[in-house]
């Protein structure tokens, strides 16, 4: 049996019962990584000696007496937006080529205190802002069910690496959909957690209000272990939640929808919906019907404007989280500079790509005296009339099932000339952001060209735990997960 | 043409919080450079700010003490530019929603009383400092002061002269003093001044071009930055020339103001909230708990130094300038209930000694307690008034007690009849015809009787003992 195939609930299960060693798990992820790391090209940085080292230190503390952690010897890969102390940390950015924080985000703090092997930094696109990872200072990732597409982004790197078994599971950022669509893509699972469910201390901000750590990992079951690993309140992150923490695997017991209703809003299967990914949807709406599920036609009348709405917001509050990026005091500096003015212009032209100067300058605009009411307050108005559309409907159902993305994975290459059109790719998933709230995106088919269909249900604010027990109940009452990309 | 002059401040009030506004560091003045960083006042990538609790406080203190209104609703927003200072490129304000509004001060202008309105109060983090080292190539960033919290009190425009913007800077210095919650230090920047001022023909209602002041450092730069600008700009406008709306830096050497920026050249600091901080909501019954605990204010305490001790107005209104001076007085009074007495002692003796030496009261080298060793010598008439006055000063510098600097002098003051009389014998013979004068019925030839004993006997006799002898010889 190849450990790499395992899901990260099974290994965890035989490691806690003795029948694999720290250093077994290390070599054979480092095995399954040479053999397809060059087709898929899903990491930034690997660790395999620190592995190595750390493997053989946990083996030797369990000589004797055996008391492990939940996510002791658990082989992740981190997107590598996420700072890990000691470990270059580049947002896939040329910016950040060369930073090695000095700390440790929350969740890794947390996963390193369990004992938890990192494997790698998964790529991205620049900073996260992106849709298929094309954005990558250091070149795009590949999709492992077919190499010419794209694995979607940004956290396209942790859900090419989970597809193709380089992992036991990863963590992603989602801010616009960035976990949940290149999970659509590579045919894994994708959870965007509530905002504040999960400290982002430790994220490098693309959008505070509206960026999200979540798990991206082989099946549901995984994602919610994960989930309850990282989900909690960190007192260095002020918007994280103080509201506890229930057993998310615990509500995986209950294998049906009985007493769910669940909303499908018209508005999310329109125009420019590609016919294979409604006929899967469509059909995974037949299967949570058949699961108990109540289905209703449900209203989200605000969602053609979301993501005129996003890129307002994100780009707005990109434009002055990224103003720290100066040269100054950490990353990229301009050389050979005569004044302050040429420091940074140097340092940010030659520093950042050429999505990202284009957010900062959509932002800067967006926030500047005398457009300031236009775009960025008129945004955020319309942000709270997103959030009530999915508030009423709420009163209404319990959860709600859309696609995730309109299409399959695309090519390399085919939108990454056209921004709108890459845009346009995260119009399922952005308006969840805007509103805050919990989605999940899980397999529910395949096209006829062999490429991952994905299906999204969202749920209220803060439960996670009815997200899990639908999308856990309608995976294992179907079989997309047993399918495995052939990564040629 | 007459001018009428309009001037309104803005005072950043540096908090005396343990640590800065956003993170665990040490907010500590002097320290080595970056010493006193962590990656959240450094802007790593990844970090977030916290909300300091204690300055929060203090805002609300200073807030109910200036007689604002204090925000239910608390929205921290960005302001953005680039400095190499200001690490996060932003610097974490309050722009729609300050922490205090519509307050008001009373000053002492000449001889009457002016109230200042305070438009308002915000809370902010201080932005680090650029050192330019001569010698070295390139310059240097300190990030130590980076992140401490600030409170920037901003008047409306209500005062019409530069002595009336000193009055108003001292009396709100003294009360953050008062309350603790800035060190009222200039030198250091801990209280920083910034007046605008502009100039309008005298009856017309709106206001003319303003031009705002910074590097002023003490209260007589700012009184010398305004008036040399107030002199300035009359000039300017009396010659039919323009005012621009500028921001001008007062330069100590030449003694003039002189352009930093022009309002072309001003940022666009486009503020939004920051969505990295939720909004502070404060409750009413929280904010009300810190009415009580705001402390006596200058004004009430002269009143209540009138009324309780008894002392002059004029005498409560100088030991109630600061409240390091203030509460010294009072300690000496728990001690030794002679308000007056102590009140002459603080405002003369001691006032000058702590002048000399550029001491604050608070580290003053005669504490309360040995001033008051030194009045109960007096009162004992173990030494005399006078002698007191003289070995002050030896007392202040040596860190010696009263007792040690009499024995070792020899001061103890003679009260003892035998050896008096001695004297006051020898004194007499010596002066035959004032003993005469008096004999005639000249009292006043008396006083001078007894200060002819008190030098022979080196100003150690108890004059009053020396009063009684005299009268009995001679009466």
């Amino acid at each position: 049996m190849s450990l790499h195939k395992l899901t990260l609930c099974e290994l965890q299960r035989k490691f806690t019962a003795g029948e694999v060693t720290a250093k077994e798990i290390v070599r054979a992820y480092f095995l399954r990584i040479g053999q397809v790391e060059p087709k898929v090209k899903a990491y930034v940085t690997t660790q395999k000696e620190q592995a190595m080292i750390q493997a053989a230190a946990i083996d030797d503390s369990l000589k004797g007496w055996r008391k492990t952690q939940p996510m002791m010897a658990m082989p992740l890969a981190i997107k590598d937006n996420l700072c890990t102390e000691g470990v270059t940390t580049t947002c896939s950015s040329r910016m950040l080529q060369n930073f090695v924080p000095p700390y440790d985000a929350t969740v890794i703090a947390t996963l390193r205190a369990q004992g938890y092997l990192l494997l790698g930094k998964t790529n991205l696109d620049e900073f996260a802002m992106g849709s298929s990872t094309e954005n990558s200072a250091f070149g795009p990732s590949r999709n492992p069910w077919n190499v010419q597409c794209v694995p979607g982004g940004s956290s396209g790197g942790s859900a090419a690496a989970v597809a193709a078994d380089e992992c036991a599971a990863a963590l992603g950022s989602d801010t616009g959909g960035s976990i949940r669509q290149p999970a659509a893509f590579c045919g894994v699972v994708g959870l965007k957690p509530t905002y504040g469910r999960v400290s982002r201390y430790g994220l490098i901000a693309f959008a505070s209000s509206l960026d999200q750590i979540g798990p991206i990992t082989k099946d549901v079951a995984d994602a919610a272990f994960l989930l309850g690993v990282i989900a909690g309140h960190d007192p260095m992150d002020s918007t994280s939640a103080d509201v506890p923490v229930p057993d998310y695997t615990k509500a995986l017991k209950k294998k049906d929808l009985k007493k769910l209703k669940v909303g499908v809003p018209a508005e999310f299967f329109a125009e420019g919906l590609d016919p294979e990914v409604e006929q899967a949807v469509r059909a995974a709406i037949e299967e949570l019907k058949s699961l108990g599920g109540e289905i209703k036609e449900i209203q989200l009348p605000r969602t053609d404007a979301a993501v005129a709405v996003y890129y307002v917001i994100a780009t707005a509050e990109a434009s002055s989280n990224l103003a720290r990026f100066d040269g100054v005091k950490f990353g990229l500096r301009g050389k050979d500079t005569k004044d302050l003015l040429e420091l940074y212009t140097k340092t940010r032209q030659e520093g950042f790509g050429p999505e990202v100067k284009r957010r900062i300058m959509l932002g800067t605009y967006a926030l500047s005296s005398g457009y300031y009411d236009a775009y960025y307050g008129k945004a955020q108005a319309v942000r709270t009339l997103i959030r009530q559309d999915f508030d009423e409907a709420f009163k209404e159902v319990d959860l709600i099932v859309t696609p995730v993305t309109p299409t399959p994975a695309f090519k390399l290459g085919e939108k990454s000339d056209d921004p709108l059109q890459m845009y346009l790719s995260d119009i399922f998933t952005i308006s969840v952001n805007l509103a805050g709230l919990p989605a999940i995106a899980l397999p529910c088919g395949f096209s006829k060209s062999g490429l991952p269909i994905g299906m999204q249900l969202i749920g209220r604010a803060f439960q996670e735990d009815t997200l899990l027990r639908a999308a856990h109940a309608y995976e294992q009452s179907t079989q997309w997960r047993a399918k495995k990309p052939a990564v040629r | 043409m007459i001018y009428e002059v309009v001037i309104g401040v803005e005072v950043h009030a540096q908090l005396r919080t343990k640590t800065k506004m956003f993170c665990g560091c040490s907010a500590a003045f002097g320290r080595s450079p970056n010493s006193q960083t962590c990656p959240v006042c450094l802007g790593l990538p990844g970090t977030l700010p916290v909300i300091n609790r204690a300055a929060v406080e203090m805002a609300v203190r200073a807030g109910l003490a200036l007689n604002c209104t204090i925000g239910a609703n608390n929205q921290f927003d960005r302001k953005n530019y680039f400095y190499p200072d200001l690490p996060k490129g932003y610097q974490i304000s309050q722009y729609e929603s300050p922490i205090c509004e519509h307050g008001w001060i009373e000053v002492a202008v000449g001889d009457g009383k002016k109230r200042v309105k305070i438009r308002r109060a915000h809370l902010e983090e201080d932005a680090g400092k650029n050192v330019h080292e001569t010698g070295t190539s390139g310059s240097r960033v300190d990030l130590n002061r980076a992140g401490t919290p600030l409170l920037e009190i901003v008047t409306e425009p209500d005062m019409r002269s530069a002595d009336e913007v000193v009055a108003y800077l001292k009396g709100l210095r003294d009360i953050l003093m008062y309350l603790d919650v800035c060190d009222g230090n200039m030198d250091e920047g801990s209280f920083r001044c910034e007046p605008n001022l502009s100039l309008r023909p005298l009856g017309q209602k709106e206001f003319g071009t303003k031009v705002e002041l910074k590097n002023i450092n003490s209260f007589k730069f700012v009184k010398d930055a305004v008036e040399y600008e107030i002199k300035r700009q009359t000039k300017v406008l009396s010659e039919g020339g323009k005012i621009f709306q500028e921001t001008r830096l007062w330069n100590l050497e030449r003694g003039e103001t002189a352009v930093m920026r022009s309002k072309e050249e001003a940022h666009d600091y486009r503020y939004f909230p920051d969505p990295d901080l939720v909004p502070l909501k404060l409750e009413k019954e929280w904010i009300e708990g810190f009415r009580g605990s705001v402390p006596e204010l200058p004004a009430a305490r002269v009143g209540r130094f009138v009324r309780e001790y008894g002392l002059p107005e004029y005498d409560a209104g100088v030991l109630t300038v600061s409240k390091g001076i203030a509460d010294y007085f009072e300690a000496c009074v728990k001690l030794f209930n002679q308000p007056k007495t102590i009140s002459n002692w603080v405002m003369g003796e001691l006032t000058r000694e702590l002048n000399l030496s550029g001491t604050d009261i608070a580290v003053s080298p005669v504490p309360p307690e040995r001033l008051v060793d030194l009045l109960l010598l007096v009162e004992k008439e173990t030494v005399s008034l006078k002698v007191a006055r003289e070995i002050f000063p030896e007392l202040y510098r040596s860190g010696k007690t009263p007792e040690q600097i009499v024995q070792e002098k020899g001061l103890t003051q003679v009260s003892d009849e035998g050896a008096l009389d001695k004297i006051i014998d020898a004194m007499l013979a010596e002066n035959p015809a004032q003993v005469a004068q008096l004999k005639e019925g000249k009292q006043q030839v008396l006083g001078f009787l007894v200060g002819q004993v008190m030098k022979a006997s080196g100003g150690k006799a108890n004059p009053g003992k020396v009063n009684e002898l005299l009268k009995k010889k001679l009466g």
